[in-house]
């Protein structure tokens, strides 16, 4: 089948799609966007998280057909239009909160969505809000200081616009 | 969160640490921007136009003998390109790290749940997978070897290699094993000292190291009959070394280049699908990119060796400690791997970080139908720590002292002896880690009435709130050697290139090291800019076209490939000073580069670094060989076997719900010497996630084997630590130079995972007074439902 749909504001479209495909496949093997990740495939890790219609989910658990006509965003996405990076990708480099990193696609797109819908989060929302994804190497003390500082960060612009 | 001190020790040798992104500062990773952009290619990501997709079948049994392998049913699947096995191999069929017992695709039977036995190449993996499932497989089902009752008993359970095939390794199903003798031994006269002696049967279970980066690569045939591996693994060249036979092909045409790795832990130190993918490759002329999924990673590489183990330990009324005796028992799995090093280790470092004088240990690993296990962050001193940390613990009880007074008064320290009679020649800071760690501020107590339930055990699924919990503390402290040991001649080869670009002196910094995220890449771009003076530093791919850097694991990257490229920086400094000394006939002794200048001390700036390189660059080779160590002595485990020690103390803190039988873990600290921080942020990060990984060992984290099958071969059953999971770990570290290594440092990623387990046992111990003698500690220990 051919499915078409938006990604991080770009239309695109892939043929040939076998019904079994998961929107991560799609996503990483045909529209070459494999910036989200393939850890587990059954919705454990977190690594695939993507933006589906404004809304975080596990790539790994949509089927393809299921995404026709609607909006992704992935890790790709999350930059400036200048190509600057975003305040939540800056805030993982800074805090050291990046090792391996296989884990940082679906954690940035976690904190993102974490951070819009509430942007002071304490210690055990932040904690709930990524329980969800997985982290092997770091130990998760510098991503709760990444989201840490990216919240700072973010409510400083707030303050300052 | 984390807090970090430094002591202020001045260091051995002269650096220059002028600039914050050299070494002692924390420059950030060179791979972050591209992690966070997702743009950072990982094994998994690897594409070719027109590649393949490889699948392997894999063994349900742990052990058959395969009558028949009936490839035809796959072979008419539209889409399959190749189904290969054993007898497609051209080359030879056995492959290993230390022993070359494994076969490259099974022959006649098969060992273990989850051996490879045929292979598929496809143009989608769903098309792979249902060629898979085509191939017909007739096996002769027998009963797996599995206890160490039957393995050590083959007359009447049988072989799991039959003893033609041992050849010059094992016997009985015994793999390997070391003995230990020290002082006296363990006597009747010796155990007559002892005014108190407490033992004890320790258990530990079968850990994987569950990177999350699946085992995965590329492999592209070459126009020379070679082949081009794009791969995430630990060590280039020991894979090369392992597939150029089996592949029948010359080392210099099987070429590796790594690619994106994320995370390793030890489990990619075997092979896991470099040969697989090749040989499909060079049989289809195609390039073929294999990713294990979750369950085949499960299956695809080696764990951590579990654990039978029995302790003595007998001391005086004032706690001195006379004497220890030791028995372990590591279930090593189908197929050798890196059994025998785990055995030296789990022996020579198995009393743990005390004077104890009079010692005797052994230690085997076992040949069983049991999934292969071998390397793991902390190999072999992880199940050690957990049984010598126990014993710590009863015996302070035993003695009415405080367990880390008991500990602190047993602490070795420079220039005590190993049990193995090797001397202590750097500092070993042992009873001053423990002191530290006790002093740092404990976490408020639980405040039941203003409540977040996500605070308490297992409360988020709405099962408590807050009724039964009780706080408990535990300590615990840990060695680990770093580097590899018993005589092997572990080097690294680092090549170091410099040379104007942009009207800019840049060096180029070229290794084989596997980045796994350690942060390699980072710290090799601050020694060279350390040592060179400059600021623009480059790192080049790793691959096979420079010397090996040896493995990224035994916490020895940075002391090896680091002081390999502090070497070759050093020889690029002496060659440019040289080429300025012939130039403008200096004199001076004291030349040296900083800020892109040639500078000495006393005439000031002498030249420009641009103007003196010119065209030219100075590109150099250097190796880093660690001073020799020997094999220990079969039977009595003597020698100078280690070539640095590392230690790490750790308080644990939780809050066990009795009724529950859950368990959180409120906050678990860390002190550590590092010797230098090369990194310091990159340090704490390492010492962080070492500590979860031991979190994981002691609540959680257990692959179930029964009768040779694996029960949980996935993230929904095999449970690594979340984030709720884990708690705040302050970390401090301590900077006490070791004279023989670059720069005073130590390695640092592997102590905190060897020490930090039995804290938390300690401390589930010390909030509930259940005796617990099995890790991980799972709820029915601790309700008495088991
Ligand atoms: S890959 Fe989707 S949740 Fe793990
Ligand atoms: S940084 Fe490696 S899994 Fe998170």
């Amino acid at each position: 089948m051919r499915v078409t749909f938006t990604a991080n504001g770009k239309p695109v479209e892939a043929d040939d799609v076998w019904e079994g495909e998961s929107l991560l496949y799609v996503l990483r093997e045909r529209v070459g966007l494999p910036g989200s990740k393939n850890a587990c495939e059954q919705g454990e890790c977190g690594s695939c998280t993507v933006y589906l219609d404004g809304v975080p989910v596990c790539s790994c658990l949509v089927a393809a057909g299921q995404v026709q006509d609607r909006e992704v965003r992935t890790v790709e996405g999350l930059a400036e239009e200048s190509g600057e990076l975003g305040l939540v990708q800056q805030a993982f480099i800074d805090a050291g909160a990046v090792q391996c990193g296989f884990c940082t696609p679906g954690l940035l797109v976690q904190t993102d969505a974490l951070l819009d819908n509430e942007p002071q989060p304490s210690d055990n929302d932040i904690r709930e809000a990524l329980s969800g994804n997985l982290c092997r190497c770091t130990g998760y003390e510098k991503i709760m200081d990444a989201v840490r500082l990216a919240s700072a960060r973010k409510c400083a612009k707030a303050a300052s616009e | 969160m984390s807090t970090r001190t430094i002591q202020g020790q001045k260091n051995l040798q002269d650096i220059r640490t002028s600039s914050p992104d050299g070494i002692g500062g924390s420059p950030l990773r060179p791979d972050g921007n591209l992690k966070v952009r997702g743009e950072f290619a990982y094994s998994s990501d690897m594409w070719h136009e027109d590649m393949l997709w490889g699948m392997a079948l894999r063994s349900p049994h742990p052990r058959a003998n395969l009558i028949s392998v009936d490839i035809s049913e796959a072979l008419k699947v539209p889409g399959v390109y190749a189904v290969l096995t054993h007898k497609d191999i051209p080359g030879s069929k056995f492959y290993g790290l230390e022993i070359q017992d494994q076969p490259a695709l099974a022959i006649d039977k098969v060992r273990y749940h989850g051996e490879a036995i045929a292979l598929v190449a496809a143009d989608h993996p769903e098309t792979a997978r249902r060629a898979v499932k085509k191939i017909k497989v007739e096996y002769e089902v027998l009963t797996p070897i599995v206890t160490e009752e039957q393995c050590l008993d083959p007359q009447t359970h049988g072989y799991v290699h039959e003893p033609h095939e041992y050849k010059s390794h094992g016997y009985d199903n015994i793999c390997h094993e070391q003995k230990l003798v020290s002082g006296l031994g363990v006597t009747d006269e010796v155990r007559a000292l002892a005014d108190v002696v407490v033992s004890g049967h320790y258990e530990v279970g079968m850990q994987d190291q569950a990177f999350l980066g699946p085992e995965s690569g590329l492999a592209v045939p070459a126009e020379d009959g070679g082949i081009d591996l794009y791969v995430a693994t630990q060590w280039l060249h020991v894979d090369r070394e392992q597939m150029a036979p089996v592949l029948a092909l010359p080392e210099e045409k099987v070429r590796l280049t790594l690619a994106g790795v994320g995370g390793a832990f030890g489990g990619r130190e075997d092979l896991s699908m470099q040969i697989h993918a090749s040989l499909l490759a060079l049989h289809t002329g195609k390039p073929v990119k294999i990713v294990y999924a979750r369950d085949e990673s499960f299956f695809g590489h080696v764990h951590r060796h579990p654990a039978k183990m029995y302790y003595e330990h007998g001391a005086t009324r004032d706690g001195k400690l006379v004497y220890a005796d030791a028995r372990i028992v590591l279930d090593g799995g189908a197929y050798a791997s890196a059994s025998p090093a785990v055995v030296g280790n789990a022996a020579s470092l198995g009393h743990g970080p005390y004077v104890i004088p009079n010692v005797r240990m052994h230690a085997i690993a076992l040949y069983s139908n049991n999934p292969s296990c071998g390397a793991m962050r902390g190999f072999g001193a992880v199940q050690a720590a957990f049984g010598y940390e126990s014993q710590m613990d009863k015996l302070a009880a035993e003695l009415g002292i405080d367990p880390v007074e008991l500990r602190q008064l047993n602490a070795m320290a420079e220039g005590d002896y190993m049990p193995t009679g090797q001397k202590i020649d750097s500092p070993a800071p042992v009873a001053e880690l423990l002191q530290r760690v006790k002093d740092m501020p404990l976490p408020p107590p639980l405040d039941l009435d203003n409540l977040d339930i996500r605070q308490v055990p297992g409360a988020l699924s709405n099962t408590s709130h807050g009724e039964g919990i009780v706080r408990g503390i535990g300590y615990s402290v840990g060695i680990k050697n770093v580097g590899f040991s018993e005589g092997f001649d572990d080097y690294s080869t680092a090549r170091v290139r410099l040379e104007v670009i942009g009207g800019e002196p840049v060096a180029m910094v070229h290794t084989a090291m596997a980045e796994v995220g350690q942060g390699g890449v980072t710290v090799h771009a601050q020694i060279a800019r350390t040592e060179l003076g400059v600021e623009q530093v480059t790192i080049h791919p790793a691959n096979t076209e420079v010397g090996s850097a040896g493995s990224t694991s035994a916490s020895r990257q940075t002391y090896m490939t680091g002081g390999a490229v502090k070497l070759a920086a050093e020889a690029v400094k002496q060659a440019l000073i040289t080429k300025g000394r012939r130039r403008y006939g200096w004199d001076q002794n004291d030349i040296d580069l900083v800020g892109g200048k040639v500078v000495s001390e006393s005439a000031g700036v002498l030249v420009s670094m641009v103007d003196l390189l010119g065209e030219e660059a100075i590109d150099l080779t250097r190796e880093h060989h660690h001073r020799p160590t020997v094999p220990f002595d079969k039977e009595t485990g003597q020698g100078f076997g280690h070539v640095q020690y590392t230690f790490c103390a750790n308080r644990a803190v939780v809050d066990v719900d009795v009724d529950l039988g859950l368990v959180k873990v409120v906050e678990l600290t860390a002190v550590q010497d590092v010797g230098k921080a090369l990194n310091p942020l990159s340090v704490v990060g390492q010492i962080q996630g070492g500590v979860t990984q031991a979190l994981g060992l002691a609540v959680m984290e257990e692959i179930v084997v029964k009768d040779g099958k694996v029960r949980n071969a996935s993230f929904t059953d095999y449970l690594i630590p979340t984030i709720l999971d884990t708690p705040p770990i302050p970390v401090e570290i301590l900077e006490l130079p070791d004279p023989n290594a670059p720069y005073g440092l130590r390695g640092v990623g592997e102590a905190p995972t060897v020490s930090a387990t039995p804290s938390i046992v300690a401390a589930i111990r010390a909030a509930t007074g259940i005796a617990l003698n099995r890790i991980p500690v799972r709820p029915e220990h601790l309700t008495g439902t088991l």
